[in-house]
């Protein structure tokens, strides 16, 4: 199945162009995880903080489907 | 601690010492009270009987880290309710070593046009000299505030209004002088600018030689809660030097509120805007290394911050544009109005510093003219001529200047994003609950910082609550805005609460701090009664203005009209809305 994924802030680096919020697509066997996914990309775990799955925040057991948006970002704050 | 009245009326100063009853009180609870127990609640905003009050926390000026903060207070002229608008600023220190615990700025002189400064200095005590400041007004503050420092040297710190405040715009804000003495850190929110104007009041200017210093009564109980203070802030990865704020700034929330379909796009008709990527703090950040040739981390606004997340902007040539661009300036002129050109943003946002603006009340009634046709969503130059016409007071300017909700009636729109007057900032109600309820509720109006529920509900900071349920939200607003209201009087900058809410020993720092300053032997328990006491002060202070519980609502529309992504009404019962100051 194919995933859209952004990845933001310090975690860009880990993106195909390196950019912050550009979408690129990756392919992960039937039933994969959001934690999967994450291990696929090669995140570093005590790095990723927020995780989003069609602009709902989602754990790291949720299934994911073909065609679902994940959002992964570090810790971030501001006001 | 001294009371320093300045009396516009006949240009008179009196210096006395501070009311015991006053004793604990600071910042905001010390602003509150003074309007809550002098200003009358039915005058007019911009009349002689209301009073512009200044103050300092708690832990003002003194060691303790990121804590120099100042609180503004008046009756609003945007909201007709009680106002505290607060910026960090080394004139926040300044006035806290002169030991100054409120200065007053009081009555109105009865001839028109002219304006004054007041020159505070300590010999012994606070004293107060007046110069005549007409010929700095009609101008732009980064023309203004050079002159300032030419005239009384570079010791200074400057308080000051622009052309907003002249005009008497219930968008216009109090600027305060950065560490780069760039006229840009602003008490921005609900007019309090006007009422500076309104008295014949241009500057404010504080020399702090010869000055005290803050008194500490227990030094070691003091230090002890700094050094959890430090230590809480340097590990936090949201606060620590080269974390999140330091090194992307508050515009860092642009890309997470897009994702979580929270970010209020093109007035309020959507919570995603394809741009955002474009116009994040991220981009700020690459676009300055790229322009500049190397990275380039964020300053501090103000004296002893350690977190230092303010940015600066640069142009094509390298030169500087803009600071700071908070997430709240970032979204309001960008994302609401439908612009994804960051120079563009950049523009806008050097302009509202220029002329003294607001900037999310600004961007917000942007949003509102573009709804109502006058120039399109997404045209950043039109916004920045507009944007010329408010600072220079035109009769278009003027309608815009007058705030959101003005704006909103004189062009017959019926989305128009306010709580009692007041714009909306950053975060979308009907995607995330519990902030939508503190904007219903705040004493203040629609106003983000007053119980800031993100941090759990999108941001995962004590804890993760889910930002669609309603379960819980109207107690969690209601301790939020609690604490808040301390936070706002311990001197300390709210981006603390980031590392204190989940570093329990720092939470116990700050009271430590508080408590060795004081001499008090408050618990936890006791500063949220101290917080809930100021917001029960603003409570009844704004129900004999004439603003009804029923004034604690959002607008129709946002109840009305599902908002993609998540297609969400705000479905917050009114009962739940009563509770939070039903049940305080
Ligand atoms: S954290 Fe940011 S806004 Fe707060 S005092 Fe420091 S620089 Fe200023």
């Amino acid at each position: 199945m194919k995933i859209d994924v952004r990845l933001y802030a310090t975690l860009a680096r880990f993106a195909p162009s390196g950019s912050s919020g550009r979408t690129f697509e990756v392919e992960l066997s039937e039933g994969s995880t959001l934690g999967d996914l994450i291990h696929f990309l090669q995140l570093p775990i005590d790095e990723v903080k927020l995780h989003f799955v069609n602009a709902v925040h989602q754990e790291l057991d949720f299934p994911l489907q073909n065609g679902d948006e994940v959002g992964i970002f570090p810790p971030i704050g501001g006001g | 601690m001294w009371f320093v009245r300045i009396d516009m009326t006949n240009r008179s100063a009196a210096v006395s010492e501070a009311p015991a009853k006053y004793k604990y009180l600071a910042g905001r609870a010390m602003t509150s009270t003074l309007v809550a127990d002098e200003v009358p609640p039915l005058c007019h905003p911009l009349g002689p009987s209301n009073k512009l009050v200044f103050a300092g926390g708690i832990t003002t000026g003194t060691p303790a880290p990121t804590s120099a903060r100042i609180s503004v207070g008046a009756k609003s002229p945007l909201t007709g309710g009680i106002k505290e608008a607060n910026a960090g600023s080394s004139w926040a220190a300044d006035l806290a070593v002169m030991q100054i615990q409120a200065l007053v700025v009081e009555g109105q002189p009865a001839e028109k046009g002219k304006y004054w400064g007041a020159y505070i200095t300590y010999d012994g005590k606070p004293k107060v000299e007046f110069f005549d400041a007409t010929e700095y007004t009609g101008k732009v503050l980064p023309e203004v505030f050079p002159k300032i420092y030419e005239k009384f040297g570079d010791k200074i710190s400057i308080c000051s209004i622009g052309t907003a405040g002249e005009f008497g715009y219930g968008n216009s804000g109090v600027v305060f002088n950065d560490l780069a003495k760039r006229p840009t850190r602003y008490s921005g929110r609900g007019g309090l600018g006007a009422v500076m104007g309104s008295k014949g009041l241009k500057f404010l200017v504080l020399n702090r030689e010869n000055a005290p210093g803050v008194h500490i009564e227990d030094k070691a109980l003091f230090d002890e809660g700094r050094k959890k203070m430090i230590d809480a802030l340097r590990t936090h990865a949201i606060t620590k030097p080269k974390g999140a704020l330091n090194s992307y700034g508050t515009a860092v929330l642009i890309n997470i509120m897009n994702e979580a379909g929270g970010l209020p796009t093109r007035n309020f008709s959507s919570g995603r805007f394809e741009g955002a990527p474009k116009i994040a703090g991220e981009a700020i950040f690459e676009t300055n290394k790229e322009r500049l040739g190397k990275e380039l981390y964020n300053h501090a606004c103000s004296p002893g911050c350690i977190i230092q997340c303010s940015n600066t902007y640069h142009k094509v040539d390298g030169s500087e544009h803009t600071s700071c661009i908070e997430y709240e300036s970032d979204w309001s002129l960008g994302a609401n109005c439908g612009i994804d050109n960051l120079d563009h943003v950049a523009e806008l946002n050097a302009l509202c510093n220029a002329y003294g603006l607001d900037t999310i009340e600004t961007g917000v009634t942007i949003g509102v003219a573009m709804e109502a046709g006058v120039i399109p969503f997404g045209d950043g130059e039109a916004a920045i001529k507009l944007v010329h016409e408010i600072g220079k007071g035109t009769p278009q300017g003027r309608i815009l200047g007058a705030g959101t909700e003005t704006a909103g009636k004189v062009y017959g729109v019926k989305r128009v994003p306010t709580v009692k007057g007041q714009a909306m900032p950053a975060y979308e109600p009907r995607a995330v609950k519990g902030i939508g309820i503190t904007y219903a509720t705040s004493t203040m109006g629609a106003d983000h910082t007053a119980g800031y529920t993100i941090a759990p509900e999108i941001l995962g900071v004590m804890g993760k609550q889910d930002p669609l349920s309603n379960e819980g939200k109207a107690a969690l607003s209601r301790a939020f805005q609690a604490t808040t209201a301390f936070i706002d009087s311990c001197g300390h900058c709210l981006f603390i609460a980031f590392a204190i809410l989940d570093i329990a020993s720092g939470y116990q720092g700050m009271i430590d701090e508080c408590n060795g300053v004081l001499g008090t032997k408050w618990t936890a328990d006791d500063i949220l009664k101290y917080g809930a006491e100021v917001l029960k002060k603003e409570r009844a202070f704004n129900e004999a203005a004439g603003i009804p519980k029923e004034a604690d609502r959002m607008p129709e529309f946002m109840l009305k009209e599902p908002l993609p992504p998540h297609n969400q009404v705000f479905d917050i019962p009114e009962s739940a809305l009563d509770s939070v100051y039903g049940e305080l």
